[in-house]
């Protein structure tokens, strides 16, 4: 089966009937594979990113094939933020406010020149890269990035969950 | 507090619709007023989208500004391009080939097509006909793959320059199109038997959101939203810009200015610059597709590597502030775009970079019109009403 | 409406002007893109008016409503006794097919024009962002804010004064005050 837990072995035992059907895990694990798996995305899209975002959801690209079909409109029910598009600084307050709205874990996906930083409007009303205000994991460069691009960033994202990376959103203790 | 102490007494109740909502595409944002579910008023508000369009376009030359105007309208940047670049050459008072004015049409119908493909999808998508989308996006992806082999780009094509066009079209261009044109009329069906007749989406889109024709030219409405009224008033028809006096169509008006009617021209407009891509092909003259003046368009290749004055010429249209230099003047500009009139006024001092570019946009004008088609309907209709009107946030907020 | 005729005489919404609005005429001419009229200030509304009003012309709707700045375009404001802004009106009429502009010169010191709401709805929002982009102030408009700015921002950034990248407020806007 497909199943990959990372890392899961089997018992062996002396029957084989333990072969197939036990496996051993940590939990950590588990909630992870379920999560990578499951992400439902926030689209925060603005602009033209968000059309090839759009693009990315529908027919030819389909991302659902990826584990992340359920795109919630609402912050509360999704852990995958995916800024695309330009923010200005009247949009800022409320991206940051839909961002402190996500339940952690969550991860932000900065899509698009524009969003990563002002691609090319260095003007006096556009922010200049979100991540200053809202921390990204992953960025993706393009103006507008092809679908493709943005399935990619959003495998980086199940990869860093899968190998039980801390959002950046988080602050670890030390 | 004042809305709450309403909201305790039963009498009206504040609903923010937006910024972040999946009918407001992002960045649209409309405070309602309501009594029960029926609206009192609406207020829109806008700018989260403000980019400073027209501030950069006094920095930037006549032709790095082709690039902005790509991101203006997303939906269909290549009518844009389009509209901004005979904008200009007006202003310089020349007149590209017959061949690049015929490539242009082309891709401009084109980018119509696309265009009311993405506002049919979103727009049914709204209503709950999730099929729709999908569908209409599988005719946008051949559109998209027929642009990024003309263009170089799937969306931001920047394709046109002023005094002519980016390159050529590619060798199958002909081939590619003509297939796209002969199925479309096929998927158009399949969308017409999923939602014209439907009980639901007639009854949600029927006498919803009217506007009379008097109201619609006050309001200064135009495209789609002001033929729907049943006024028969399309720029390419009535100052025919490029060679579009040379095509035969037909220009769809509607009776109610309901949304039902909005989606109905439109549905019949892509039929329309299906015929006018087709004439445009088979019309399609041979050529060049650049102005000849050095001094406009660039030299060809060729020439730039290989004789001094090709270099010369290449080198001060690239230089800042030496490419294409308007006289002192103004000019206004409209063309239609598939949302309606979208206009540039541009005042130039002589300079290689515009004095003042103002942009018309016709989202700006046709948004405005929202709290008319709104107020004392359902708040249910909202999403309707606003679906139909086809808002792009680029282009309204600039 | 064919060349030969517009050659010929000059067009009827200017023969009309130059007989009811020849003291408010500042100046006109013939265009690329129709006829362009310039008029004080305070006959402005009376003329607009006018135009949209007037049977025989029809400028019924309101295409747009800007400014430019001239602060830096001297062959502009030598022409004009030094006026700073020019608001931009321009108007199309479905009978004639043809369009105006008109334009009114405004001085710093009294930054004033009427309003045409009363006469075009549509004006609404092209003045709120005339006076956002350029604090022209227009008045009897029934809801004068700033319509793409924030609210509480400060300076008018289609001013050529102002520079491309902001004053600083791309770094030291509110996050809290603003209405979410
Ligand atoms: S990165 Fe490019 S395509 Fe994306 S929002 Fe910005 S301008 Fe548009």
């Amino acid at each position: 089966m497909g199943l990959d837990f990372g890392g899961a072995r089997n018992l062996s035992a002396d029957s084989g009937f333990m072969d197939d059907n036990i496996i051993t895990t940590t939990i950590d694990k588990v909630v992870n594979w379920g999560r990578k798996n499951s992400l439902w995305p926030m689209p925060f899209g603005t602009a033209c990113c968000a059309i090839e975002m759009m693009a990315t959801l529908a027919s030819k690209f389909d991302l659902s094939r990826f584990g992340s079909e359920a795109i919630r409109f609402s912050p509360r029910q999704s852990d995958l933020l995916i800024v695309s598009g330009r923010i200005s600084i009247k949009m800022m307050p409320v991206l940051k406010r839909i961002y402190d709205q996500m339940p952690d874990p969550k991860w932000v996906i900065s899509m698009g020149a524009c969003a990563s930083c002002g691609g090319v409007f260095d003007t006096y009303t556009l922010i200049q890269g979100v991540d200053q205000f809202i921390p990204v994991d992953v960025y993706i460069p393009g103006c507008p990035p092809r679908p493709e691009d943005l399935i990619d960033a959003v495998m980086q994202v199940q990869q860093k969950i899968a190998g039980g990376e801390v959002p950046k959103g988080i602050e670890v203790a030390v | 507090m004042h809305a709450e102490l309403e909201r305790a007494t039963g009498e009206k109740m504040v609903l923010n619709f937006g910024p972040q909502h999946p009918a407001t595409h992002g960045t649209l944002r409309i405070v309602l007023e309501l009594d029960g579910e029926s609206i009192l008023k609406a207020t829109p508000h806008l700018g989260y989208l403000h980019t400073g369009f027209e501030k950069l376009g006094e920095h930037l030359d006549y032709n790095q500004f082709i690039v902005v105007t790509d991101r203006m309208n997303y939906l269909s940047p290549l009518s844009n391009n389009f509209g901004y670049v005979l904008a200009v050459e007006q202003l310089l008072g020349i007149e590209v080939p017959k061949r690049c004015q015929y490539i242009r049409i082309l891709m401009a119908e084109l980018s119509r097509l696309a265009d009311h493909l993405l506002w049919l999808g979103t727009a049914a998508l709204d209503l709950g006909a999730f099929s729709v989308f999908l569908y209409s996006f599988r005719e946008r992806e051949k559109l998209y793959s027929i642009f990024e082999k003309t263009t170089g780009a799937r969306l931001t094509t920047s394709y046109t320059r002023v005094g002519g066009v980016l390159r050529d079209l590619y060798a199958g261009f002909d081939e590619d199109v003509r297939q796209f044109i002969t199925n479309f009329p096929k998927a158009l069906r399949e969308t017409h038997t999923l939602l014209t007749r439907n009980r639901i989406w007639m009854d949600r889109t029927k006498g919803v959101g009217p506007i009379a024709s008097e109201d619609a030219i006050n309001y200064g409405l135009t495209g789609p939203c002001l033929r729907a009224t049943g006024i028969t008033h399309d720029i390419r028809k009535a100052e025919p810009y490029s060679s579009y006096d040379e095509m035969t169509f037909e220009v769809p008006v509607g009776s109610n200015g309901d949304a039902y009617d909005r989606y109905l021209v439109r549905m019949e407009e892509m039929v329309q610059s299906c015929h006018i891509v087709q004439q445009a092909l088979d019309n399609l003259p041979d050529g060049p597709v650049n102005v000849e003046d050095n001094k406009i368009s660039l030299p060809k290749k060729s020439d730039a590597y290989g004789h001094i004055e090709g270099l010369i010429h290449h080198f001060k249209i690239i230089m800042d502030g030496h490419g294409v230099q308007p006289p002192v003047g103004e000019h206004y500009c409209a063309t239609e775009s598939p949302n309606g009139e979208l206009g540039f006024y541009i005042v130039s001092d002589g300079s290689g970079t515009g004095y003042r570019i103002r942009i018309r946009p016709p989202s700006f004008l046709n948004f405005q019109a929202l709290p008319h088609m709104l107020e004392g309907g359902m708040v249910s209709d909202t999403v309707a009403v606003l679906g139909s009107l086809n808002v792009i946030a680029g282009e309204l907020d600039r | 409406m064919n060349e030969e005729q517009s050659v010929a005489e000059s067009p009827l919404v200017l023969q009309k002007l130059q007989e009811n609005y020849a003291d408010a005429l500042l100046a006109h001419e013939e265009t690329r893109d129709g006829v362009a009229v310039v008029v004080g200030k305070d006959d402005a509304y009376a003329l607009l008016e006018y135009l949209k009003t007037e049977a025989e012309l029809g400028y019924t709707y309101l295409v747009d409503v800007t400014a430019v700045d001239n602060s830096q375009l001297e062959s502009e404001l030598v022409k004009y006794d030094y006026a700073r802004f020019m608001v931009v009106y321009h108007l199309y009429s479905y009978q004639g097919c043809c369009r105006l502009r008109v334009k009114v010169p405004v001085h710093e010191r009294d930054l004033r024009v009427r309003s045409v709401t009363s006469l075009w709805r549509g004006a609404n929002w092209l003045e709120r962002e005339t006076y956002d982009m350029f604090g022209i102030a227009f008045e009897g408009h029934p809801d004068l804010r700033r319509i793409l700015m924030p609210d509480d921002f400060d300076g008018h950034p289609l001013r050529k004064d102002y520079p491309l990248r902001g004053r600083g407020e791309r770094e030291s806007f509110n996050f809290e005050t603003q209405n979410v």
